[in-house]
């Protein structure tokens, strides 16, 4: 495969730059008002909680130093959490407890700490450690989401996510996001995890990338990438149309994770998702977000705009794709 | 987004503008639109001053002699509430300032334009006397054994000249050396010991002309009459004779101080220089009615202008390396300070200590990050260790002998400390080849930033035609509306290839 790719073919094949995103698609879309909605992830849960669109449950936030003190009484009841910075970009400062004992708290790498090492943790969030340009921040503790089996096979470790692109209300690319040993757990693809192109009308996997490249398999579970499918995948997109409305943000990534009991959940929205969902799918972003653009009238509801979508960006089934959820 | 009418129409006016003011002015100024097609003019700036003890006060300031290779244009003094004139004190010209009630900080201008022309001759005019030097003992032992040791060595004056100097920076020094060099400084010694051979010598100060310095100091240097050939010649007491004439003007041959002021304290006296290419003719031309004009600014301010006006040529690199090219940088603009520093260090010099502080600071910043200091302490730390690095590599490289070395003051220091900050944060989060990447791209585009400022038609033409600056911002607001593909996403989505 060669390593360049001429300006003509892929435009035509409808590919997105980044000038063309932020001139013609962010700041065009995205009013800049509605930014630190989806920049905190503390606001983005109250507002998408209120909406009643269903998010990983809220059981604390610490906001100052001297909250830290008595943090004891409120962990007490809880056996598993994650705590994260509210602010934080990329997946940075995310501690992850799996369960405990008597005297520690184990992280979901088997590691055992102290509540001093926890409270440490707040008290670094909070001073702005992880934040963009070290501004204040709150710590936000939040339930921890059960991690279906059936991804467990696929992911190497970590949560895996759902990103899916939604123009003005209607999903129009989505793709997986799997950790990676690379990616040090995080499912960030510019940190080397796998990104697995997802078919809009059915859920079924398209192609998978690292590092811009096309890869079969995952490179350390050596699970096979090319016949996922998602389950529940109307309700997934349901669910990230409905962002749409409440943060009125045009162009926006929707980050979503699957929970084995409750189902999807958002995790956060982006208002400056990134291009690479493009190669994973094999298809540029282009001539769907036009063709949603030269639109006569929107569909009314989240539903209408859903399935005008499933049927629109579909590539239609392969016989080929078998149901690994199902399988297992 | 805006309409497509009014944007082009404002690009077109704001082209338009910028060439249309600068063919007009060249036409009507003949400033040449090439950089040598004409005579440099220097414009030297000397500022005096000094704090007035209250009643009269009166300053003279020793002026440059007519020389070979300076034609003078014009020179002026005038400084609002002061009486000046021209004069002549022996051989040396001067300039005096006077004033019946002065109080407090006063500050008087001379300034001087030079057209450097090396067919200009001057009558050498040869000394009055020689005058006799008066030892005191030891000195006059020493300096006796100096020169009977040197006199067999050499042939006639130039190279007597020549040895001396040898002998003076000889290391280890040689022992009357030593004990003369605690009672004399350098320029006076090698006159003093000329003229105890005697030679015909005396110790003069020259300045140095460097385009755009600012407060620079008169060096002391030390002249040789050579009968044969009658006229000077010119010796650097560390270094040996001086063949290099044309940035160097003569400024005082005779009077013992540059300037004296009665009736004030604390007197100074700094010189500002600035080559222009302006013809001949525009010099005497001008019309004094061209009011918004560089040139009409102070020396010292223009030498200041000479950089700030290449900022936009920078800065448009960085839109076309950013948004066409699509290199990442760290801190969007600072690839521009570095490259302004560049230009004051050279590029090699430059690169290099740039990259050796960067690296530096990293290594000491990783310790920091296990102390847990807040943002603004962290930076403040930064900066302070910056400092401190800086000083280090300056002292160092001066021992070693490398001049270059010690420019290394002009980088932008908190600018540094910025850098250093973020990529310390980039290589904790996204590893240290992220580092490397940006990093290199920021050195790859404050490398491009300095090569297209550093040439001579670019600098020419930012300063004498501020004007084509409209254009600039005309090319900046275009690429502005650029929503192709970057160079670099070419090879990013090179995986959406046809198979």
């Amino acid at each position: 495969m060669s390593t360049w790719i001429g300006p003509r073919q892929l435009s035509r094949r409808g590919v997105l730059g980044m000038n063309r995103r932020n001139v013609a698609y962010i700041s065009r879309y995205n009013p800049r008002t509605r930014f630190p909605l989806v920049d905190d992830k503390l606001k983005t849960k109250l507002i998408a909680h209120k909406a009643g669109i269903q998010v990983p449950e809220l059981l604390h936030v610490v906001r100052t130093q001297h909250e830290i003190e008595d943090i004891e009484a409120r962990l007490d009841p809880l056996s598993e959490f994650v705590i994260k910075p509210a602010q934080g970009s990329g997946g940075k400062g995310i501690l992850v407890i799996e369960s405990r004992d008597a005297d520690a708290y184990i992280k979901n790498n088997r590691e055992r700490i102290a509540l001093n090492t926890i409270k440490r943790h707040l008290s670094n969030i909070i001073s702005g450690l992880h934040s963009l340009g070290g501004r204040y921040d709150v710590a936000i503790v939040e339930a921890l989401v059960k991690v279906s089996s059936l991804f467990r096979n696929v992911s190497h470790e970590g949560v895996p996510d759902i990103r899916l692109i939604v123009f003005q209300g209607y999903p129009v690319m989505g793709m997986l996001r799997l950790a990676t040993a690379a990616s040090n757990g995080k499912a960030n693809l510019h940190r080397g995890a796998v990104g697995v192109g997802l078919d809009i009308g059915t859920g079924l996997s398209i192609a998978a990338v690292q590092n811009d490249r096309i890869i079969q398999t995952h490179p350390d579970t050596k699970a096979d990438l090319t016949h996922l499918a998602v389950p529940n995948w109307r309700q997934i997109l349901l669910l990230a149309a409905q962002c749409f409305d409440v943060t009125q943000l045009g162009y926006l990534g929707c980050d979503i994770v699957i929970d084995q009991n409750l189902g999807p959940l958002l995790l956060e929205l982006n208002a400056r998702p990134g291009l690479s969902i493009q190669i994973a799918n094999d298809a540029g972003l282009l001539p769907r977000l036009r063709h949603i653009e030269e639109l006569e009238f929107s569909a009314a509801t989240v539903e209408d705009r859903v399935d005008y979508a499933m049927q629109a960006f579909t590539r239609g089934r392969s016989p080929k794709q078998t149901n690994l959820w199902e399988e297992s | 987004m805006t309409q497509r009418g009014p944007f082009v129409f404002l690009v077109v006016l704001l082209l338009l503008a910028g060439v249309g003011v600068a063919a007009f002015r060249q036409q009507e100024y003949r400033i040449p639109l090439l950089p040598g097609a004409q005579q440099t003019v220097w414009e030297v700036e000397a500022r005096i001053s000094f704090r007035a003890r209250g009643g009269t006060a009166q300053a003279y300031l020793t002026l440059p002699p007519n020389q070979d290779g300076f034609r003078v244009v014009s020179e002026t003094g005038a400084s609002s509430g002061f009486g000046f004139e021209l004069g002549t004190l022996r051989s040396q010209r001067r300039a005096h300032w006077t004033k019946r009630n002065a109080q407090g900080e006063q500050i008087l201008f001379y300034k001087l334009q030079l057209v450097h022309d090396p067919n200009y001759r001057v009558d050498s005019i040869p000394p009055f006397e020689t005058p006799r030097v008066a030892w005191d003992e030891p000195y006059r032992t020493a300096a006796q054994q100096i020169v009977q040791s040197t006199l067999p060595i050499s042939a006639d004056a130039r190279t007597l000249a020549q040895q001396l100097i040898n002998n003076m920076n000889l290391f280890p020094a040689d022992q009357n050396i030593s004990l003369l060099r605690g009672r004399y400084d350098e320029p006076t010694l090698l006159a003093n010991l000329l003229l105890s051979a005697d030679v015909t010598a005396r110790k003069v100060q020259v300045l140095a002309l460097e385009d755009g310095r600012r407060r620079q100091a008169l060096r002391n240097y030390v002249q040789v009459w050579d009968w044969d050939e009658f006229r000077w010649y010119l010796f650097n007491p560390r270094l040996g004779p001086v063949t290099d004439l044309d940035n160097l003007l003569l400024w005082q041959t005779d009077t013992p101080a540059v300037l004296e002021v009665m009736g004030g304290t604390r007197s100074r006296v700094s010189f500002s220089m600035i080559s222009q290419a302006r013809s001949m003719l525009a010099l005497t031309e001008e019309s004094p009615g061209f009011g918004f004009s560089l040139y009409t600014l102070p020396i010292a301010e223009q030498g200041m202008f000479k950089l700030i006006m290449l900022l936009p040529v920078g800065a448009l690199v960085v839109v076309f390396m950013r948004l066409v090219v699509g290199v990442r940088t760290s801190g969007t603009f600072m690839p521009v300070l570095i490259a302004l520093a560049f230009l004051q260090t050279e590029l090699i010099p430059g690169v290099l200590s740039f990259v050796l502080v960067i690296i530096i600071g990293l290594l000491i910043r990783s310790y920091l990050s296990q102390l847990n200091l807040l943002l603004v302490a962290r930076i403040a730390t930064l900066i302070i260790l910056v400092v401190g690095i800086i000083s280090v590599f300056s002292v160092m490289s001066y021992r070693l002998g490398l001049m270059a070395g010690l420019k290394i003051s002009f980088f932008p220091m908190i600018i540094l400390a910025w850098t250093i900050e973020r990529m310390s944060i980039i290589w904790e989060e996204e590893g240290p080849r992220e580092v490397l990447v940006q990093g290199g791209g920021s050195l790859l585009v404050a490398v491009l930033a300095f090569l297209l400022m550093d040439l001579t038609i670019v600098r020419h033409l930012a300063f004498n035609f501020p004007e084509l600056h409209l254009c600039v911002l005309a090319l900046v607001m275009v690429l502005g509306r650029y929503t192709g593909y970057r160079l670099l996403e070419l090879t990013r989505f090179a995986g959406l290839k046809d198979t």
